[in-house]
């Protein structure tokens, strides 16, 4: 990397991350004007205008591309409108062990005397909860789902093709035609359609006037500074902003200065979920790079320099913070920024070009927390792609991420896009799939069907809080089959997911009407069109997911219960659920009868298997299909962030002989150390899963460097990825672990029973090692580390 | 096994064939000496529950164990193991049929060790064929010590044989293997001379068969014999404490692995017999 690069990189990393108030000071200050006569729209839009009129900018030395969300790097705003924090909570984000916010005594003054007089009762956290039924909110206390929205924006979005062949004057032309084309006598909703219009006209001003505002701060610093070759770098930069986003971007330069002027845009607008991305962008940048080499203009190390700074910028802004049960779900400063590489072209051919490859180089020089970054694996892109990525992946830093792009299309084709539509998309925040710039996906909540199997167990009582939440299913005492059992977990699985998808209606229509978001409306496809915003089903698709958590320890359970309880008569139910209520304390020979000699998910097990199948096509039945409130369905997805860790932390003792308030199997993962076949198992195993009926779901492996190193250890993973892909698997992520790993497998050897490492000439399970021997490999392990 | 990486081209999976007519002091495989089923001892996993002692007809002690493995069974910790249990061809086939797509990806396969596979000649054989019918590319990994007619008729159906050869002495042969290299060098022969798919494989063992007479002994050797590779196999200490699972004292212990230097000296040494010479992990 470049000098300028290093410096920025490590200011990026050195950078300490703090609340700014000075959005939730500018936002308050508008809402406190008389703005109530104002169509919530144009409210929102003239807000956002204030803002990005008034809030500070930088450009800091050495940079090329420029713009912060915050006064500076990391300094990161709030959203009072959404959740209006309380001292305690700032004291709390300044002061809590892992992902922490500095708060000075200024912002906290702020907050005490003037956000929190003005937002409480008024953010749309406060009108969720107070909107919420109390079954849910007994739901939602237990443990049962989170809510996505109540303190962060519907978002999960991803930029399309626009930007990059139309700049905001035009945007801004196509909504003054739709205004005039609007037809009062006929239309009713002609009026609301007029409002949401205007509002994306004066947003589309508000981020155009934000972009001229760094023209002249980086006009003035030229004529101020000394230094030649500084001003002459600034001068650029004030013909760049001058340029874009207001009119279509001529080169590669203002191609990712366009793009990151409307991120700024859509995340200060709203606290989106996943921030926002910029999709496709190797094969945004694939013309603007081949036309800068062809014309002299540009070069390779020039293209991958500014393709390096605009990395950094993602870095510079961490995820707002979160409080509560939204942190413990979500615990991270990464904001989900995914960008997405290879894959298809519109028309079905290979998207890998050479700017894929000189991203990979970006992504493997970074090596920053974000952006995040995947490779969408088709089988039409060569292994060159693949191999590349797999090189950055072995380097043991979690990134990127490997999806099975033909598998995305078919999870949207079936979900009715067009199959363009489908080429165009990917996935963004984890594993979630979407048509990148013409689709609103939004996750509305984690939902723990582990609890509610232990509900179901306790005839609908909460055994933590010892509260009915639940119907009362039947005494599992009495049940005489595992058919009994299963419609018992069915009942209570559909009145759980009927009280949260009852919650997720209400909260999309007070969405919809209090918090539209008319800049991200502008730049997602037909929403302009429409005249409805991005929050209200302005976009061509508009899908609402529900994720599925710990499939993998739900069917163990179920497994436990059926073969010991039904078929078999070695536990007695009521043996099992004494034990279960101490937690197995004194009952270890029982709960390792649980752990051990059950069948498990994760070893190609058709027994285990088969009911991981059953358990999904119930999840899938009862969300699969229904209709959400902006014209769109509701669809299921698997992951689980650090969701599995807190649903585990409420969930008691399981049949599976997991201990209580232990976390729960991740994303599709088996549980923790539950497979014992290897990679190849685990992966016939979650290829059992029906995919294709999914939105998305995430597999985790584990590797020592030594499994994969050299030219074989790489073919070996790529093989694996190319198979497991075959099987129509959505997405797989290999952990290359490091000697930290193996230590803490040493001393919680139940967790990592799945770790395989390499021992010599061959592979073992590291927990089936002598101390002696797990030493000299940790030992090994320091000395190859990458 | 599955997802084996070391024993033959790309993803496969390897079928141990239980019970060896050589004994070699560094066998880091000792669970796979003996024909019969093996009851391993894992002492940190055990509870002291004391369900296999309960369970066991003969008043279980390490050294009075008739191998029944009851006690495996009994044993709800996984502290007593099993190594080894009968299989029928059609069971074989079936758990070797579970990883075809991963074969047909890597260029993989099954890969037939022990053991000796050809001391079980005849279900050895019929994999072999069933494999070559359903097109899984097989690898025969032998020691060398069978009937030669058996070992031909295994080699022409396999599509690599990894052949080993521990020492060229026939003394000292006898000494740590407890048999004679006479017909293992006389078949590796008759395997090449066939026309088979040979790569010779050499464990090196510190102080037993990387002496320099050692390696110049391989040098003339393979100048004469010509398999397509030898594959070196350090030594590694990794089997040691199986010993003590399966109530044996270790034969050979104390021994530090070759360093990579003396390795890479040794692979340089037989190179120039213009045999393609690998280092293995």
């Amino acid at each position: 990397m470049t000098e300028r690069v290093a410096r920025l990189r490590q200011q990026s990393l050195d950078a300490v991350p703090r609340l700014s108030l000075e959005r939730a000071r500018l936002i308050t200050e508008f809402y406190r004007g008389s703005t109530e006569a104002l169509s919530e729209p144009v409210r929102r839009a003239r807000a956002f205008e204030y803002v990005m009129e008034r809030k500070s900018i930088c450009i800091g030395p050495d940079e090329l591309i420029v713009g912060e969300r915050g006064p500076a790097p990391k300094a990161t705003p709030t959203y009072p409108e959404l959740c209006c924090h309380s001292l305690e909570d700032l004291a709390i984000l300044d002061t809590r062990e892992k992902i922490t916010y500095r708060v000075d005594d200024e912002a906290r003054r702020i907050q005490a005397e003037e956000i929190i007089p003005y937002w409480q009762g008024r953010s749309m956290r406060d009108r969720i909860f107070t909107a919420m039924t109390p079954e849910w909110q007994d739901a939602y206390a237990a443990g049962i789902f989170t809510e996505f929205m109540e303190q962060r924006a519907p978002g999960h979005t991803v930029l399309g093709e626009v930007i990059y062949r139309r700049g905001l004057l035009s945007l801004q032309a196509e909504v003054d035609e739709a205004l005039a084309r609007l037809d009062f006598l006929n239309d009713p909703l002609a009026w609301d359609r007029q409002q949401e219009l205007q509002a994306m006209h004066i947003a589309a001003g508000a981020v155009m006037r934000f972009a001229e505002r760094h023209a002249d701060l980086a006009a003035r610093m030229a004529a101020e500074t000394t230094d030649a070759v500084a001003s002459a770098e600034l001068s650029r930069i004030a013909e760049v902003c001058r340029r874009v986003p207001a009119r279509a971007p001529r080169n590669f330069r203002e191609a990712l200065q366009a793009y990151w002027f409307i991120h700024l845009g859509v995340i200060t607008e709203l606290n989106t979920w996943d921030s926002f991305s910029p999709g496709r962008l190797d094969q945004h940048l694939a013309p603007f790079y081949e036309n800068g080499l062809a014309d002299g203009s540009l070069d390779r190390e020039s293209a991958r320099e500014l393709l390096e700074c605009f990395w950094i910028k993602f870095n510079n802004q961490p995820a707002p913070p979160k409080v509560g049960v939204t942190a413990a779900e979500s615990g991270t400063y990464t904001d989900f920024c995914n960008i997405n590489t290879g894959g298809l072209k519109p028309d079905g051919s290979d998207g890998v070009n050479e700017v894929t490859y000189l991203m990979l180089d970006v992504i493997d020089e970074m090596r920053l927390l974000q952006p995040s970054s995947n490779l969408q694996l088709s089988r039409k892109n060569p292994d060159r792609f693949l191999k590349r990525g797999l090189e950055i992946v072995r380097k043991g830093w979690g990134q990127p991420s490997i999806f099975n792009a033909d598998m995305v299309v078919e999870e949207l084709l079936r979900q009715g896009k067009s199959i363009e539509d489908a080429r165009r998309g990917g996935i963004s925040g984890c594993v979630e799939t979407g048509a990148f710039g013409r689709e609103a996906y939004i996750l509305t909540g984690y939902f723990n069907s582990a609890k509610v199997l232990e509900i179901t167990l306790n005839n609908g009582c909460d055994p933590r809080t010892q509260k009915q939440i639940g119907p009362r299913t039947g005494d599992p005492r009495d049940f005489h089959s595992y058919q009994e059992l299963f419609e018992a977990f069915r009942a209570q699985m559909r009145h759980f997911v009927d009280v949260k998808i009852r919650g997720n209606n209400v909260i999309e229509r007070l969405y919809a009407r209090f918090m539209p978001a008319p800049f991200l409306s502008l730049v997602v496809e037909d929403c302009i069109a429409r005249g409805r915003d991005y929050n209200d089903g302005g976009p061509r698709y508009n899908t609402t997911y529900i994720m599925g958590t710990a499939p993998a320890s739900v069917t163990d359970c179920l497994s436990a219960l059926r073969r010991h309880v039904f078929e078999r008569g070695t536990v007695a139910m009521p043996d099992l659920l004494a034990a279960l209520a101490n937690d197995f304390e004194g009952s270890e020979k029982l709960r390792l009868q649980l752990s051990l000699q059950t069948p498990k998910f994760g070893n190609d097990d058709e027994y285990a298997d088969g009911i991981l199948r059953d358990v999904f096509d119930l999840f899938y039945d009862l969300i699969n299909g229904r209709p959400n409130t902006k014209g769109g369905f509701y669809r299921v997805n698997y992951l689980s962030t650090t969701c599995h860790v807190y649903f585990g932390s409420v969930t008691g003792a399981t049949p599976d002989g997991r201990r209580a308030w232990e976390p729960l199997s991740d994303g599709i993962s088996p549980a923790q150390g539950a497979d014992r076949l290897g990679p190849t198992a685990v992966i016939r195993s979650a290829a059992r899963l029906d995919h294709a009926r999914t939105g998305g779901t995430l597999l985790n492996q584990k590797f020592t460097p030594q499994v994969v190193e050299g030219e074989e250890g790489l073919d070996h993973l790529a093989r694996l990825v190319r198979t497991y892909f075959r099987m129509d698997g959505h997405h797989i992520q290999f952990n290359v672990v490091t000697a930290e790993t193996l230590r803490e497998a040493q001393r919680h050897p139940e967790q990592h029973r799945d770790l395989i490492v390499r021992v010599a000439g061959y592979s073992d399970y590291f927990c089936d090692l002598t101390p002696a021997l797990q030493n000299e490999i940790i030992a090994r392990t320091e000395q190859t580390a990458w | 096994m599955r997802f084996s990486l070391h024993d033959g081209p790309g993803i496969r999976t390897t079928v141990f064939f239980k019970g060896c007519p050589l004994a070699c002091r560094w066998c880091h495989n000792p669970e796979s000496q003996s024909f019969e089923p093996e009851a391993l001892y894992y002492a940190e996993r055990c509870i002291h529950c004391g369900d296999c002692l309960r369970a066991c007809p003969h008043g279980v002690t390490l050294e009075a164990c008739r191998r029944c493995t009851d006690c495996v069974t009994a044993c709800p910790a996984e502290a007593r193991r099993v190594a080894g249990r009968e299989m029928t061809l059609g069971e074989i086939l079936r758990e070797i049929e579970r990883d075809r797509l991963f074969f047909d990806e890597s260029g993989g396969g099954v890969t037939f060790s022990g053991g000796e596979p050809l001391a079980q000649a005849p279900l050895l054989e019929a994999l072999l064929t069933a494999c070559r019918e359903r097109r899984i590319h097989t690898t025969l990994e032998t020691c060398g010590a069978a009937p030669r007619t058996a070992l031909l008729r295994a080699a022409a159906l396999a599509g690599l044989v990894l052949y080993d050869v521990k020492l060229l002495d026939a003394a000292r042969h006898r000494e740590y293997t407890g048999a004679s290299n006479g017909g293992i060098l006389e078949n590796l022969r008759a395997l090449i001379a066939a026309g088979a798919n040979v790569a010779v494989r050499i464990p090196l063992i510190p102080g037993v068969n990387d002496r320099e007479e050692d390696i110049r002994g391989y040098r003339d050797f393979f100048r004469d014999v010509r398999p397509i590779r030898v594959d070196l196999l350090p030594y590694h200490r990794a089997g040691t404490e199986k010993y003590g699972r399966l109530g044996r004292a270790c034969p050979f212990h104390g021994i530090a692995p070759p360093s990579a230097h003396h390795m890479a000296a040794i692979a340089a040494e037989l190179s120039l017999t213009g045999v393609p010479v690998k280092i293995a992990g």
